[in-house]
């Protein structure tokens, strides 16, 4: 279990550069996850550290060890794969012994660590079974084992989950956390499911164009996106083009849809020395009244609803308001779900809109 | 109507095709002097025979020895060269693969001639080495065939996660890669074993004087007279070259279905 430490760690292929410039500190013990479209330098990010590809400049650490020109087998990481890549000639037990073999570890004591690994993945009935007959689930589980079987300093999780169906893809999640918790190891986990992302890590990485975007608490950056790429990739969220205005001694932005919205100065420092400037308000902050709700502290603006997506517990209602359209989620009301073609009230908070500055 | 014209021709091309075949292990279990019906009575008299001509044993021992050492020779450089195609970025490989292919596209007098043209330029003499040369260079386009389409259907993660796991790169071509190819490298191997094996046109010409191999042998033994020992050396390669891709391929599939379950 170690701390990872990226230091301008930058990969070109030929004249693309995959990897610009990154620098990233993962404490230890930390679920760190790279979260971005594909394309975007995650995975290869991912392989730099994990030794699979070398990185064209830059420094990679683990603990106080510069790993860049260590070899992937002597780097003493843990890997699971998107399709398991478990050994198909091997049975369960012999796949998870493999790493203990090469680590001369004895016999004995071999046998008993396949043993923990596999109770601890919860499938120790299936050591003797070879990796066909097992479902995407559990050959997934076996391949976790076998990664952290070795007790490796860092564990690197590409994509593990989807190939898995949806359902099994969340309990996998939740197992997954639960493994990760329990050893606490530092784990750097790649996805572009955003929920994954969201749900599982301390520490959130989000990625686009082979550039980090933001990093920090899951929480944080969806409440406060700092580039529109990152409001606009994680949730649903309206992007509105603003500028930067003073109404009353207050500060905020004006737009042409929903006029003047005072903003915090935390925000508003957020434009400072941008050349674009956008409001961005998450559609779950939005919420749809009948058009003769009485009213109340909100900023309020009538709409019209153009389209409704009916989502089950939720609604996604598509509203024009002032020849820009807004996308709301709405939790279904009891008295049903507004029409298309209804004259709604919009109303929302002005603390729940977030500034995001772009340079030119 | 239709379908029994179909059913009718199916059968006659069959006999065409296994008939001489048949009459050929036939009339080796024949007892009569002359190679020919009728038959008279059931032997194996020219089996002994066979056992006991020392030309014809010559002969099998060269061919055995041949193409075991063309298959060992040119399953080796095939995987190898599949390895070098489908696992690293080599420069042209398209080129070079169809290069290793060519030698099934090639007339194999032509390939031969050739071969034995270039010989006498670069003032080489015949011998069994450039013979075993030889027969390397048309069973490789095989292995590599192959060997290359089941490399590819192993995944290249597979390899990846024995190397995070502490595997050197030979480790894990030993233990993983070569385990999973075992199939493709056996199959490649019978190829190469009974192509040379049954091989006559180009060895013909680059034999060294003096050795032959069974196809040879036959081919000089019937320029003098159809002896019945000839049908008995038939029947013997018949069950060589159809008895072992046969083991072989039963073999090739057990491999491959503990591998599968």
């Amino acid at each position: 279990m170690s701390a990872v430490k990226l230091e301008n760690i930058v990969k070109k292929f030929g004249d693309f550069t995959a990897v610009h410039p990154m620098s990233l500190d993962l404490p230890e013990g930390s679920f760190v996850t790279f979260l971005g479209p594909s394309g975007c330098g995650k995975t290869t990010t991912l392989r730099m550290i994990a030794g699979l590809l070398d990185p064209t400049d830059g420094g990679i650490y683990v603990g106080d060890r510069q790993i860049n020109d260590v070899p992937i087998h002597k780097r003493n990481l843990g890997i699971v794969f998107q399709n398991y890549a478990l050994f198909p000639h091997k049975t369960v037990a012999d796949n998870v012994a493999f790493g203990l073999k090469h680590r001369n570890v004895p016999k004995e004591e071999r046998e008993r660590r396949v043993r923990e690994a596999l109770e601890l993945v919860q499938l120790p009935h299936l050591a003797n079974s070879y990796p066909k007959q097992l479902s995407g689930g559990q050959q997934q589980r076996i391949a976790l084992a076998r990664a952290i079987v070795v007790e490796p300093d860092v564990l690197l999780l590409d994509e593990p989950l989807s190939a898995l169906d949806a359902n099994l893809r969340e309990d996998m999640r939740v197992e997954l956390k639960r493994i990760q918790e329990q050893i606490g190891i530092t784990t750097i986990f790649v996805t572009h499911d955003q929920s994954e992302a969201l749900a599982m890590s301390d520490i959130l990485v989000v990625m686009s164009n082979g550039r980090v975007e933001q990093v920090g608490d899951p929480k944080d950056i969806y409440t406060n996106p700092q580039s529109r790429f990152v409001a606009d990739f994680l949730g649903t969220s309206n992007i509105l083009e603003a500028t930067v205005a003073e109404e009353n001694g207050v500060a905020g932005v004006k737009t042409d849809a929903v006029g003047f919205v005072p903003l915090s100065s935390a925000q508003m420092d957020k434009l400072v020395g941008a050349a674009n400037s956008y409001l961005v308000m998450r559609a779950e902050k939005i919420e749809l009244l009948a058009a003769d709700a009485p009213a109340d502290d909100r900023l309020t603006f009538t709409g019209k609803v153009e389209a409704v997506d009916y989502q089950g517990q939720l609604v996604r209602y598509f509203v024009e308001v002032n020849g820009e359209k807004f996308q709301v989620l709405n939790m279904l009301g009891t008295d049903g779900a507004m029409k298309e073609g209804q004259t709604v009230s919009v109303r929302f908070k002005s603390e729940d809109c977030v500034a995001v500055g772009e340079d030119a | 109507m239709g379908w029994h014209l179909i059913r009718f021709s199916t059968i006659l091309v069959y006999l065409f095709m296994f008939l001489p075949v048949a009459v050929v292990v036939l009339l080796s279990f024949n007892a009569n002097q002359f190679g020919s019906f009728p038959i008279t009575g059931f032997s194996f008299r020219w089996f002994i025979e066979l056992a006991e001509n020392e030309a014809i044993i010559r002969a099998f021992k060269t061919s055995l020895l041949l193409g075991f050492l063309t298959a060992i020779i040119s399953t080796t450089l095939g995987v190898l060269a599949s390895l070098a195609l489908v696992r690293y970025k080599v420069p042209g490989s398209n080129f070079i693969s169809t290069l290793l292919i060519a030698p099934i596209l090639v007339p194999e007098v032509v390939l031969a001639v050739a071969l034995l043209l270039f010989l006498n330029f670069l003032s080489v003499h015949k011998s069994f080495f450039m013979l075993l040369m030889g027969h390397v260079i048309f069973t490789l386009p095989f292995v590599v065939l192959v060997v290359q389409a089941r490399l590819m259907g192993i995944r290249r993660d597979v390899e990846e996660a024995a190397m995070s796991l502490g595997a050197t790169p030979i480790q894990t071509f030993f233990q993983i890669t070569l385990p999973l190819l075992a199939p493709a490298v056996f199959a490649g191997m019978l190829f190469a074993f009974t192509i040379s094996f049954d091989d006559i046109t180009g060895t013909l010409f680059w034999k060294p004087g003096g050795v032959e191999t069974v196809p040879t042998q036959i081919f000089a033994m019937l320029r003098n007279s159809i002896s019945p020992e000839i049908n008995a050396l038939g029947s013997v390669m018949i069950f060589f070259t159809v008895g072992v891709p046969l083991l072989g391929a039963a073999i090739a599939r057990r491999i491959a279905n503990k591998q599968s379950q």
